[in-house]
């Protein structure tokens, strides 16, 4: 499914690299600690995560993730939304909790 | 007794996220620039390049004290401040030995491993902005082991502070003290923090470029400005202390 599908069924904020939406999400990683993500995350995954600093979007850079999703009504520093405009990396805000995000996109595309 | 500034947090090349013009004279002639007596070199998980600094601020009245800025498994960042060179060497094996990866440059920064001229002499390889599979207890029990001092670093922010992570200091953590960033006063931070009185406050910098070396400082009233001085003055020992007053 394309991100900009989930951004429109979840209503989601759009925070940084609004031109790259169309990426198709395969899968989601749910984690808050990025050690967590640079061991687990599987290419293209869309990230869900509370943490706003910089280095998430090293991480998504590094992991090739198709994007970050902050929840909890998260606001990413404004280093992140530099960096990630450099990157080309998304980055969503809502204002859900981890586990609401969780099954609503395990919903949309279907868990393994 | 003299009254001295101290930023026991400044950090080199070496860290990733840190600028290239962190170089060991280029942090010497910043600090003595801002009127800083003292500084600690805390590299994210690496103490590689503090024998550099200590080198290049010889026969200046700059003290530099060897550390490190150690991420736990829980990914809370503790900084570790030695008197010796080669407790923080013996820190850092332990650090290495508990961190796994590879830096990728293009997504973290280049890891510069410099001499006290400037002289690049190699990359670290090792993924330095990542976590240690250590615990904040063995951290911090680690460091005790090596003589060091163990601070909880930038309190006040939301990432890789440990009350962002964590949400609480565990009663039994041992810190020796907690760091505010130049975000904060020392003063608005007691306030703040007031159910963690216990610990004394230190203001550091946290500096990944040159300008932002001494933003924050922890004024000092101490014999001299040294690693045994910043002991008694955390403890309040024999009339040495932090000047909460600035």
């Amino acid at each position: 499914m394309e991100l900009k599908t989930i951004v429109e069924q979840l209503d989601l904020e759009v925070k940084a690299s609004q031109g790259n939406l169309t990426c198709n999400i395969t899968g989601v990683y749910v984690s808050d600690l990025l050690s967590d993500v640079l061991a687990h995350a599987k290419e293209g995954d869309l990230w869900v995560t509370l943490q706003g600093h910089p280095n998430i979007v090293a991480v998504a850079a590094m992991k090739e993730l198709s994007g970050i999703l902050l929840n909890n009504g998260r606001t990413p520093e404004d280093e992140t939304l530099k960096k990630a405009n450099d990157e080309a990396i998304p980055i969503l805000a809502s204002k859900m909790p981890a586990f609401v995000l969780a099954g609503k996109l395990y919903n949309l595309l279907g868990g393994e | 007794m003299r009254l001295i500034n101290a930023d026991l947090h400044i950090h080199t090349c070496l860290s990733p996220c840190a600028e290239l013009e962190m170089s060991p004279m280029g942090i010497v002639k910043g600090a003595i620039g801002k009127g800083i007596d003292m500084i600690a070199i805390c590299d994210h998980n690496s103490a590689e390049n503090t024998r550099a600094v200590i080198e290049a601020a010889e026969q200046t009245g700059l003290t530099v004290l060897p550390g490190m800025e150690v991420t736990s498994k829980e990914e809370v960042h503790i900084l570790s401040i030695f008197s010796l060179p080669e407790d923080a060497a013996r820190m850092q094996e332990l650090v290495y030995n508990n961190l796994e990866g590879v830096n990728d440059e293009s997504a973290f920064g280049m890891q510069v491993i410099v001499e006290a001229d400037g002289t690049v002499t190699g990359c670290n390889d090792r993924l330095l902005i990542g976590a240690t599979d250590m615990s904040l207890e063995h951290i911090v029990r680690a460091i005790h082991m090596h003589h060091g001092l163990a601070i909880a670093a930038h309190i006040d922010r939301p990432g890789f502070g440990i009350l962002g992570q964590l949400g609480f200091i565990p009663n039994d953590l041992d810190l020796d003290a907690l760091e505010i960033s130049a975000r904060i006063s020392i003063e608005d931070a007691t306030t703040s923090y007031s159910e963690y009185s216990a610990y004394p406050i230190v203001r550091s910098s946290d500096a990944h470029f040159l300008d932002a070396i001494g933003s924050g400082m922890t004024p000092l009233m101490v014999g001299a400005a040294s690693f045994t001085e910043f002991q008694m003055a955390l403890r309040g020992e024999q009339g040495r202390y932090i000047c909460y007053e600035g």
